[in-house]
């Protein structure tokens, strides 16, 4: 719907109060914790940029290996999966300033610090590993005790009807969005995306980090077993993070799909505004 | 001339200005000293938080002989060039003394058929590399606490440093020099052994001989090898650069349980 349209038809926006101040303070945070992580994560992994299943490496047999390699005359970047082998030059393995390449794991646009340096980037991993975890912590609680996850996240009955998922998903797929009272709420796919990723992908990345530590091995064996190992938790760890990279990818996208700004105020100030319910006899024409 | 700018050149120009700003930001703070004091603040949480939720005694895992890994990597010094060390290699190690001193009442050394003598303990651990790989094998050694208890610590006593034979980077003030440091709670922990023999051979070069510390429960760097003297200290700062260890004063954490 364009800006004219808008004006022509004069339809009342309504502002709703969408995002409490903890969750909005609770995002940005893991949005600053979580890219941190991730970026010193990339730059802890190029001082072994290799990974197994299982409790020991089989130096030899990696599942994954990001490497370079001599061509006699020229090297390249390469990354290994299985037995299968890409030329990733550029970005994987061997990357750097043009006439200046180096060999590492992802490239320094990626990694914070941006050269190599295991020791400076495990400060910065842990220090936000800790930011990370108690503002989860706090998320949590505040959502338990004043029932936002209850009754914002967890999917009703109405939320899990086949039919119901069904029509999301096709409504999601062409993009049209919600309006009016249904816009006030997360519909069944949004619900259960956050809260696989509150419950299931942002714990696992605690749990699988805490299983590589040899410290809390001594303590929860079980949960090492849980996660098959120690480089199995390894790998788990770096598997969840590009699913959350993934997820932001994802989330973004909706975001400008569904309206940049409005989404992004209600994240800063709180308000939402909502379209109205549009007329049967244009339901045609929203866009 | 005119330069045309869309909106998505733009918002690339943007988000890649951004991002510099960010990733410039970041490195600032990696090179200013009180930028990377203000992050390694989280090592001491680090460390309470293990020390409070892990049982002081609490056992690492032990495998079987099944695990044992058949390709256990050998990382820092594979065979030390320090011409005292040669010297005790091409004997065989016969003339090797372990001392034992610092803040103890009765200094010791000991030949290793002294501490093959020692109360022994086997077990088959899980080597955690820092870089993040890990390998399995099996370690036989003198159990350190029986030893400290033979030397007597004297109440002082806080902390053990492991001088050790290798010179792992060339310094002109000798602070290439290989050690470590651990503290009393580690000292005492069962599975502390000073091993000589791995996968029931003895210890090769590679791997430490004559005898190297297993601090099972920590990363590989704590678990130094070529031991020469165990000192008995209340306060590691006054050696080395003064963070404990050799990669301790390159940036590395002294508490290396995660």
């Amino acid at each position: 719907m364009g800006e004219n349209e808008w004006k022509m038809t004069k339809p009342k926006k309504v502002l709703v109060y969408r995002h409490a101040a903890i969750t909005r303070l609770t995002h940005w945070i893991n949005v600053l914790a979580l890219t941190l992580l991730l970026m010193s994560g990339l730059n802890i992994f190029g001082a072994h940029p290799a990974l197994y299943w299982g409790q020991k490496a089989t130096f030899a047999r990696p599942w994954l290996l990001i490497a370079a390699e001599d061509h006699g005359n020229h090297t390249i970047g390469f990354t290994q999966i299985g037995a299968v082998k890409f030329n990733t030059t550029g970005v994987l393995g061997y990357s750097g300033k043009p006439g200046s390449f180096d060999q590492v794991a992802f490239p320094s646009w990626a990694t914070v610090p941006s050269n190599r340096d295991l020791a400076d980037s495990r400060h910065w991993h842990f220090f936000f590993a800790w930011i990370f975890v108690i503002n989860g912590l706090i998320y949590w609680l505040v959502g338990l005790v004043r029932g936002h996850i209850r009754r914002d996240l967890v999917p009703t009955r109405h939320d899990v009807a086949p039919k119901n998922i069904w029509r999301e998903i096709v409504t999601h797929a062409q993009l049209k969005f919600p309006k009016g009272e249904e816009a006030r709420h997360y519909n069944v796919l949004q619900k259960t995306t956050y809260l696989g990723v509150i419950l299931v992908l942002l714990p696992a990345m605690v749990l699988t980090g805490l299983c590589m530590s040899p410290g809390f091995d001594a303590a929860a064996r079980w949960l090492v077993d849980f996660f098959g190992g120690r480089q199995s938790a390894r790998t788990i760890h770096f598997l969840t993070a590009f699913t959350i990279v993934g997820f932001v990818l994802v989330h973004l996208a909706m975001v400008v799909a569904s309206g940049t700004w409005n989404n992004i105020r209600s994240m800063i100030t709180g308000r939402y505004a909502i379209a109205p319910q549009a007329e049967p006899a244009n339901a045609g024409d929203v866009a | 001339m005119t330069v045309s700018f869309n909106r998505r050149g733009w918002l690339r120009a943007g988000f890649a200005s951004i991002g510099a700003l960010v990733l410039g930001a970041c490195d600032r703070i990696t090179d200013s000293p009180k930028g990377v004091a203000f992050l390694q603040s989280a090592e001491g949480l680090t460390r309470r938080v293990q020390r409070l939720v892990v049982d002081r005694k609490a056992l690492a895992r032990e495998f079987t002989t099944a695990d044992i890994s058949s390709d256990f990597r050998a990382n820092g010094s594979i065979d030390p060039t320090d011409a005292d060390y040669v010297a005790l290699k091409a004997k065989g190690f016969s003339d090797y003394r372990l001392v034992i001193d610092g803040l103890v009442r009765r200094p010791l050394s000991l030949s290793l058929e002294d501490l093959r003598r020692q109360p022994p303990r086997t077990q088959i651990t899980r080597h955690d590399c820092v870089e993040g790989w890990s390998s399995i094998a099996k370690w036989t050694g003198a159990r350190l606490g029986p030893l400290l208890d033979q030397a007597g610590l004297k109440p002082s006593a806080r902390y053990l440093v492991f001088h050790c034979g290798d010179t792992l980077e060339e310094t002109l003030d000798g602070s290439g020099q290989y050690y470590e440091s651990i503290d009393l709670i580690d000292a005492y922990h069962p599975q502390t052994i000073l091993a000589y023999d791995m996968n029931d051979q003895v210890l090769p070069v590679a791997h430490g001989a004559p005898l190297r510390l297993r601090v099972e429960r920590q990363l590989g760097y704590k678990h130094a090898k070529y031991i020469m003297r165990i000192e008995a200290v209340d306060d590691y700062r006054r050696l080395g650069r003064g963070n404990g260890g050799f990669w301790e004063d390159r940036g590395y954490e002294w508490y290396a349980g995660i």
